[in-house]
């Protein structure tokens, strides 16, 4: 009995996978079910309209029309590895697994079958370090330069000295939300201030001690390291016990519509990270209009447009074509392979004037990637959310992280990787 | 044809005692077993070992190991995410303290730490029953991610928080890592199955199980008929957790690859293979089987279905699967309410009668 | 007063509100479990299910339509209108009692006189089929839920406090809202029980179902009314939990945040969900309180069941559970 199911669905697979020649095939690991859909709907949306955009308009990348294939991962680590499974024998140009998680599964599977990896803002820190971390980036920044640029953030509004105040971090009770608690407190060293780091045990939805906690301390602000449902939680919780949302700042993850829209009212002023901009007011959206929405080629429901994570998908993939062109300006080829792909992403320069030829004025920092380096600049902006109008505002230029202490941090945990692991740090090629 | 007794006489009390007693039926197994191991390799994709083969054969093991505890000895257990955490972070915490010692051992022996475990929060048992039981091992749920995520001893002070398995060799050949080959990790889960299995299959039929059974059936009877319900229940949780521990290693070990306690081991893998063994019938090997088959393979079939084949919007299949799955498991109950074993059985009489049904 | 004991009983103040919120899922369990012996895995899902639903009827949006434009290629959202809360709430009452209708209908009527465990399981099926179902016919975004009961610090409470102790505690309004319906659903569920026909033929079928059926109790019907009062209070958790943190997927994961309580105040009893609650609300509060800072915070999900571990090595059957006695 099992047998011939079996049978029937290795046929099914063999249809299934049939590639055509010539197309760039950009698969989305998205997740639009399970505990997180809320925030993995609207990035894998940006991700394919963006893509189907450079179809439309453009005919594809170079010539090369681009192939986009989507797998349903439910923010689940096995089925992502099926995903992965699934995809790594078609030639997938570069992968986004979007889950911390699934990024550490993927990060020596890719190395092995070299296929290239972005992170955008999550998963191994310390893949900055592009000589161990050969096939994963994250550029254009990481959780250790979120938490540096917040502290830059909050010395500036504080005249170049944080001494005596003192900081709470909030944090998600997982490897994720644990991320940021070594640089914090190195910093915390170096500029003075008292932190305080506070867990929320996942999921996350009663948090009625940690605010009772936070209301006592009376600290001067609050960050934090959210995910999911606790950030709309810790957004209303801080709204009830009158917290000034001023100085409540959360990272890029906590800091999208949906964690603050439930709060309604009360989460007016609340600040968080931007590693990007958002809303439709740029150029590029007269295009997606034209090209992708009107035509009815949108992805998902469509209402999803120019929200904060459907800008970060849209500019994931919009890093994504970028390195694309590289490659095959690098290669002298239409037709790349996902190791010339990787090249691109190593060589990639992201410049002012590009991002303003693109329609993406500003939207992201200028950077550039080397082998030494594949985390960017680290550069993020803060953006704060206005109940009334419903939207998130830029509030500041782009603003540089301690780069130098991070590269310390980056440096030793990629190190005991490679000696782990037994990699010979080095460049390919 | 495959059932016709006439004519198997059983002429000593070995024979009478066999696991399958049925002529036909032995030879079933034996086939299935030489297909799994012979031929199976040569057929196998990575697609085929890392998405549906290898999660099946692990979720196998600790199905079995639950079903002991719950189908053989009546104790319901919602820790199992926790105990396969014991063994992943027992086996990470041991192949990088001797890496020179083969994994193989490794894996039992964190078979054994997870067995520790069990039977200290399988001791509640002697006095709590029933779904108030549940109770105890879900705070050994909650309690155990906890700690292996607050406390850095357990991920080797790595500054993620996640342990990741380095390579290590069986025969020169690499079977856990990224290196290791689909066949290998195939093969080597189908080793640990198969001897589980067999293990599983003589500890129920033998004193111990009766015991473990005749306390579910009713545990004052039992001990009134000289069981010791102290031994029993300890042992029942020590076996089940080994076999969970087993689980969890390889899960991590030459499955996955990285792991974090709260993500890979939360509480809905509890639930997971709790399903699997209510599912698949409780107090049956393989029922095991067929509950992990059901829970592992059906999702991934019908996404394949209906993603792959009739190129639906993945959103929109992940739900219709979810609701699918949920049908079956209402009709599934409808039709058969003691779980897909049950359904066999019932298919194996009707068979053993073919073709004169009366 | 010293500081230290005034910020204790601050917590213990919230802890007991937090119980009563733990509580009120913990009801719908309850509830289920005593009226046919079904521990019923679907509650969370319920809630999530119910405030979805009431979600949907206020904002107007249409159900499956993410689904029909996959289909057809059409481009609905919304209706274009918004109902009224009360209005909103007695429609997602309906949607709720159709449910219990069919559930009855579809399920629960093959399986009569079935082991507890087979119900449990059918329970889970239940729980998968209404997961998927909700986020296809409502979408999986976070909705705002809003159903005009106030929310945040309690300015009374803050100046009454501040004047005695010099201390304002805080106390969160939807939390006190939701211990005054707390007690409004135990002493009506306990009315209804006691001195109405249906109640009392509720209560003889979860007695015996066998006898019930032969004086003439119709098991059906009272199931059907079981399940919906079920998703009743699961619509009410839903609203209560909602209102906190919009509606998501996570909210159907309250459930293991009752199941602690459940256990504890017996499954059986109605006050015993009630004090179970409290115990539990004011327990895990007070131990992270105390030692958060020696062994970290986020004890909170196991802390609450290892009390419960506690007090049921010395009452097996749950504080207010029936005694049970075995024979052999």
């Amino acid at each position: 009995m099992k047998m011939t199911t079996l049978a029937a669905a290795m046929a099914v697979t063999i249809t299934a996978a049939a590639p055509a020649l010539a197309e760039l095939h950009f698969p989305s690991l998205s997740y639009r079910t399970g505990p997180f859909a809320a925030g993995g709907i609207p990035f894998a949306d940006g991700y394919s309209d963006y893509l189907t955009l450079v179809n439309e308009r453009d005919g594809g990348i170079g010539g090369v029309r681009i192939r986009q294939s989507e797998c349903e991962t439910a923010y689940n680590t096995e089925r992502g590895v099926e995903c992965y499974q699934g995809v790594r024998g078609d030639s997938p140009m570069v992968l986004q697994p979007l889950s911390t998680g699934i990024t550490y599964q993927l990060i020596p599977r890719t190395m092995e079958d070299g296929i290239p990896m972005h992170t955008m803002g999550y998963g191994r820190t310390s893949a900055v370090n592009g000589e161990v971390f050969n096939w994963t980036f994250n550029y254009p920044a990481n959780y250790w330069d979120g938490a540096s640029v917040i502290i830059n953030y909050l010395l500036d509004e504080n005249g170049g000295s944080l001494t005596d105040k003192k900081i709470v971090l909030l944090y998600h009770n997982s490897a994720y939300g644990r991320e940021p608690i070594p640089t914090l407190e190195r910093l915390a060293e170096k500029h003075g201030y008292n932190l305080m780091t506070i867990g929320v045990d996942s999921p996350g939805q009663e948090q009625g001690n940690q605010w009772l906690q936070i209301r006592r301390e009376r600290p001067d602000y609050v960050v934090m390291w959210g995910w999911g449902v606790m950030n709309a939680v810790a957004v209303q919780e801080a709204a009830n016990i009158r917290f000034p949302m001023e100085n409540f700042i959360g990272v890029w993850w906590s800091g999208s519509e949906n964690d603050v829209r439930p709060a309604g009212e009360g989460a007016h002023g609340y600040k968080s990270l931007a590693m990007h901009g958002t809303g439709r007011d740029y150029p590029v959206y007269d295009d997606m209009q034209e090209y992708v929405i009107d035509k009815g080629l949108a992805a998902g429901t469509g209402d999803e447009v120019g929200t904060v994570l459907y800008s970060r998908g849209l500019y994931a993939a919009m890093l994504a074509v970028e390195a694309a062109k590289k490659a095959q300006e690098i290669h002298g080829t239409t037709d790349i392979t996902p190791a010339m792909m990787r090249d691109g992403m190593e060589n990639l320069v992201i410049t002012e004037e590009l991002m303003k030829e693109l329609g993406l004025p500003n939207f992201g920092p200028a950077f550039e990637v080397t082998c030494q380096n594949h985390g960017g600049t680290g550069q993020a902006m803060i953006q704060q959310w206005d109940a009334n109008a419903g939207q998130w505002n830029l509030i500041t230029d782009w603003i540089m992280p301690d780069r130098e202490l991070i590269m310390e941090l980056v440096m030793e945990d990629s190190q005991a990787y490679a000696a782990e692991n037994n990699i010979t740090p080095g460049c390919l090629q | 044809m495959i059932y016709r007794e006439v004519g198997q006489y059983k002429t000593s009390y070995v024979a009478d005692s066999h696991t399958f007693p049925i002529i036909g039926e032995r030879r079933a197994y034996y086939l299935v077993l030489a297909v799994a191991f012979l031929v199976v390799p040569v057929f196998l994709t990575d697609y085929w070992a890392q998405s549906i083969l290898v999660p099946f054969l692990i979720y196998s093991i600790a199905a079995l190991g639950l079903n002991i505890l719950i189908g053989y000895c009546g104790q319901l257990s919602l820790g199992t995410g926790a105990f396969m955490a014991v063994g992943a972070y027992a086996v990470f915490k041991l192949m990088t303290a001797f890496p020179e010692i083969n994994l193989l051992i490794h894996i039992v022996l964190a078979g054994v730490v997870t067995a520790g475990v069990g039977v200290l929060f399988g001791l509640p048992s002697l006095r709590i029953k029933g779904f108030y039981l549940a109770v105890a091992t879900l705070a050994a749920q909650f309690f155990l991610i906890w700690l292996f995520t607050r406390t850095p001893w357990f991920f080797n002070y790595s500054s993620t928080g996640m342990i990741s398995a380095p390579t290590r060799t069986l025969f020169g050949m690499p079977i856990s890592g990224p290196s290791a080959s689909a066949t290998t990790v195939y093969l080597v889960c189908l080793s640990f199955v198969v001897v589980l299995a067999w293990l599983a299959r003589n500890l129920t039929r033998g004193s111990i199980g009766r015991q473990w059974m005749a306390i579910r059936d009713m545990d004052i009877a039992a001990e009134i008929i000289g069981v010791n319900p102290l031994k029993a229940k300890l042992t029942a949780f020590a076996v089940s957790s080994f076999f969970v521990g087993i689980a969890g290693a390889l899960m991590f070990a030459v499955y996955l690859g990285a792991a974090e306690a709260g993500e890979a081991f939360g509480i809905d893998k509890s639930f997971l293979v709790l399903f699997m063994v209510i599912i698949g019938g409780l107090g049956s090997i393989l029922g095991a089987f067929l509950g992990a088959a059901f829970l592992v393979v059906g999702p991934v079939l019908l996404k394949i279905l209906l993603v792959n084949q009739l190129g639906w919007p993945t959103d929109l299949a992940a739900h219709v699967e979810i609701i699918v799955i949920g049908m079956l498991i209402l009709v599934f109950l409808i039709a058969e309410p003691h779980g897909l074993t049950a359904l066999w059985r019932t298919l194996k009489e009707k068979l053993r009668l073919w073709p004169f049904p009366h | 007063m010293p500081d230290q004991l005034l910020f204790a009983l601050e917590v213990t103040l919230n802890g007991l509100t937090a119980g009563i919120m733990y509580a009120l899922v913990a009801l719908g369990f309850v509830l289920i479990f005593k009226a046919s012996g079904i521990f019923n895995f679907a509650q969370g899902v319920m809630a999530l299910f119910a405030a979805l639903t009431l979600v949907g009827f206020q904002s107007g949006q249409i159900p499956f339509s993410h689904l029909i434009n996959a289909m057809f290629g059409t481009r609905l959202h919304h209706f274009g209108w918004n109902m009224p809360t009360f209005m909103a709430i007695i429609a997602t009452m309906a949607v709720m009692v159709l449910l219990a209708f069919l559930i009855e209908r579809l399920v629960l009527k093959h399986l009569i006189n079935q082991e507890p465990i087979i119900l449990f399981m059918a329970t889970i099926g239940l729980a998968y089929f209404l997961e998927g179902l909700g986020d296809i016919m409502w979408g999986a975004e976070v909705k705002r839920l809003d159903v005009g009961i106030p929310q945040g610090m309690s300015p009374m409470i803050d100046d009454l406090t501040f004047n005695w102790f010099g201390y304002g505690f805080y106390l969160d309004r939807l939390d006190l809202w939701a211990a005054g319906i707390a007690a409004v659903l135990v002493v009506s569920l306990t009315l209804f029980s006691q001195y109405t026909r249906q109640g009392r033929a509720l209560r003889a079928v979860a007695d015996d179902h066998q006898a019930a059926l032969s004086v003439g109790i119709s098991l059906r019907a009272i199931w059907v009314l079981t399940w919906s009062i079920a998703g009743f209070v699961a619509l009410v958790a839903g609203i209560m939990w909602g209102a906190k943190s919009g509606v998501q997927f996570s909210l159907s994961l309250i459930a293991l945040k009752a199941l602690p309580v459940l256990i504890l105040g017996g499954f059986t009893s109605i006050p015993g969900a009630i004090v179970g609650g409290l115990i539990i609300g004011v327990g895990e509060k007070l131990f992270d309180f105390f030692f958060q800072s020696t062994i970290g915070g986020a004890t909170e999900n196991w802390f609450a069941y290892m009390l419960a571990l506690v007090f049921l090595l010395f009452r097996p059957q749950g504080l207010f559970g029936e005694k049970i006695i075995e024979r052999v």
